[in-house]
């Protein structure tokens, strides 16, 4: 196995696609290095992303955000306008792991991880995060929810890496939350997630609407009928009714010691409910 | 495989090791420089035992390369004591009888270390949240808490 450390985007996409065998990416590692100590993988070669500067960055872009491939959470966390702006990807990074593994652990990571149950997939896919993939032929940018494509399964092509994600400019009143499901208080991974972004209209109902559920199918679900259900109101009874049906009929989830096919298909909804309403009420504080 | 040269500081010295390219600096902590202070516990990030500062930041050593310390500042237990004069954290461990086994102890101490320099006046609530990720199968972690707790309270009358 060959290390190597390059300094720009061009040379770490020369070197993954250059390699005749398994080549993998390394941001935070968080992944990576369990995998390879359980010898699930056995690269040729490893790139390590974070002596790249744009991969280690956040930087403002057209009134949004440019997070780079390898940025921790720890450091999405300490980004006050970052934090202000989309809270619930921000709730999100802060559900991945202990504080050791925030200070390392991307979003990225765990986008191309592509684990169903990834808590920071379903507040960036609710965010309508665009995720920017480089590689041999040049730069793409694909919608968030199209990244996996099946458990540890995602649409990267060989020599590809993901540069970073953007996050678009937020219009006045809107805001985002994240909430998921766990056995415990901490250090565990979801049995159900629930990312929903809204925006409020000047007359208090919901313009917009995104909603995303994890841990419920194969891969991230965007529920569009659960965003239709509550557009044009107010988040009264009757609109998180119908979200929650929603949310609970978009479900295949797996039968596991964990949580039962009902018991996540029935906390989808409830999930999806609270999120709502605390997504709607930042998003009348938000400027 | 051919070990790579990586040229890093330890606790504010310069040192130099050679490690294999999947080697973890937890590895090269205890096992090339002599430094047993970092602790294997689960070897998955699961435990942190093996907590260190990577360029100030608290991480597992575990799921770090050694090659990634390349001209990084790495912050182990070791560089706590100042000689013989004991950090507060430290001497707050003993007075509360914060360890049993203590595997675990440095681990928590490195990571308590990071939670006062970021935030001096956490609440005992921020205090459990950031030591979540810091396995203690022997104290219950009360006492752990209350010796932090503790810690804090002298580092910022000092």
């Amino acid at each position: 196995m060959r290390f190597e450390a390059p300094e720009t985007v061009e040379a770490a996409v020369s070197l993954m696609a250059g390699e005749p065998g398994e080549a993998r990416a390394l941001a935070g590692g968080t992944d990576l290095l369990v995998q390879l100590k359980s010898g699930r993988v056995a690269p040729d070669l490893i790139v390590d992303l974070k002596r790249i500067p744009s991969m280690t960055a956040i930087t403002q872009e057209d009134g949004g955000f440019r997070i780079g491939g390898a940025v921790p959470a720890a450091e999405m966390l300490e980004h006050d306008a970052l934090t202000a702006a989309w809270p619930g990807i921000c709730e999100a990074a802060y559900l991945v792991g202990s504080t050791q593994v925030m200070g390392r652990a991307s979003l990225a990571g765990n986008l191309c991880t592509s684990s169903p149950a990834a808590d920071t997939v379903p507040a960036m896919v609710a965010a309508g995060a665009m995720v920017r993939i480089v590689g041999p032929d040049g730069a793409r940018d694909v919608a968030c929810e199209d990244v996996p494509s099946g458990v540890q399964k995602n649409a990267l092509k060989k020599g590809e890496v993901v540069d970073s994600i953007f996050l678009p400019a937020r219009p006045a009143r809107a805001s985002d939350a994240y909430l998921r499901f766990i056995p415990r208080t901490e250090m565990d991974i979801a049995v159900v997630g629930c990312g929903i972004s809204i925006t409020r209209a000047a007359d208090d109902t919901i313009a917009e609407a995104k909603v995303a559920l994890g841990a419920v199918a194969i891969t991230v679900q965007v529920v569009a009928d659960a965003a239709k259900a509550i557009i044009g109101t107010r988040l009264d009874d009757a609109a998180l009714d119908a979200l929650a049906a929603a949310c609970s009929a978009a479900c295949k989830p797996i039968n596991d010691k964990r949580g039962t096919i009902e018991f996540r298909t029935d906390v989808a909804g409830v999930l999806a409910r609270r999120a709502a309403k605390i997504a709607y009420d930042r998003a009348g504080d938000a400027a | 495989m051919s070990q790579l040269q990586v040229s890093t500081t330890v606790n504010g010295d310069p040192v130099e090791f050679l490690c294999e390219p999947d080697e973890s600096l937890m590895d090269v902590l205890r096992d090339r420089l002599g430094l047993t202070g970092t602790k294997e516990g689960c070897g998955s990030g699961d435990c942190g035992a093996c907590s260190v500062t990577v360029d100030g930041r608290l991480v597992c050593s575990c799921l770090v390369l050694g090659a990634e310390a390349q001209g990084r500042e790495i912050g182990t237990i070791e560089g706590m004591a100042k000689g013989e004069q004991l950090h507060t954290l430290q001497k707050k461990f003993l007075e509360h009888a914060a360890l049993q086994c203590g595997i675990c102890t440095p681990g928590i101490l490195v990571a308590a270390e990071a939670l006062l320099k970021e935030n001096p006046d956490p609440t005992e609530t921020e205090v459990r949240y950031w030591l979540a990720g810091n396995l203690c199968r022997c104290t219950g972690y009360d006492k752990i808490i209350r010796a932090v707790m503790d810690a804090a309270t002298e580092m910022r009358g000092a």
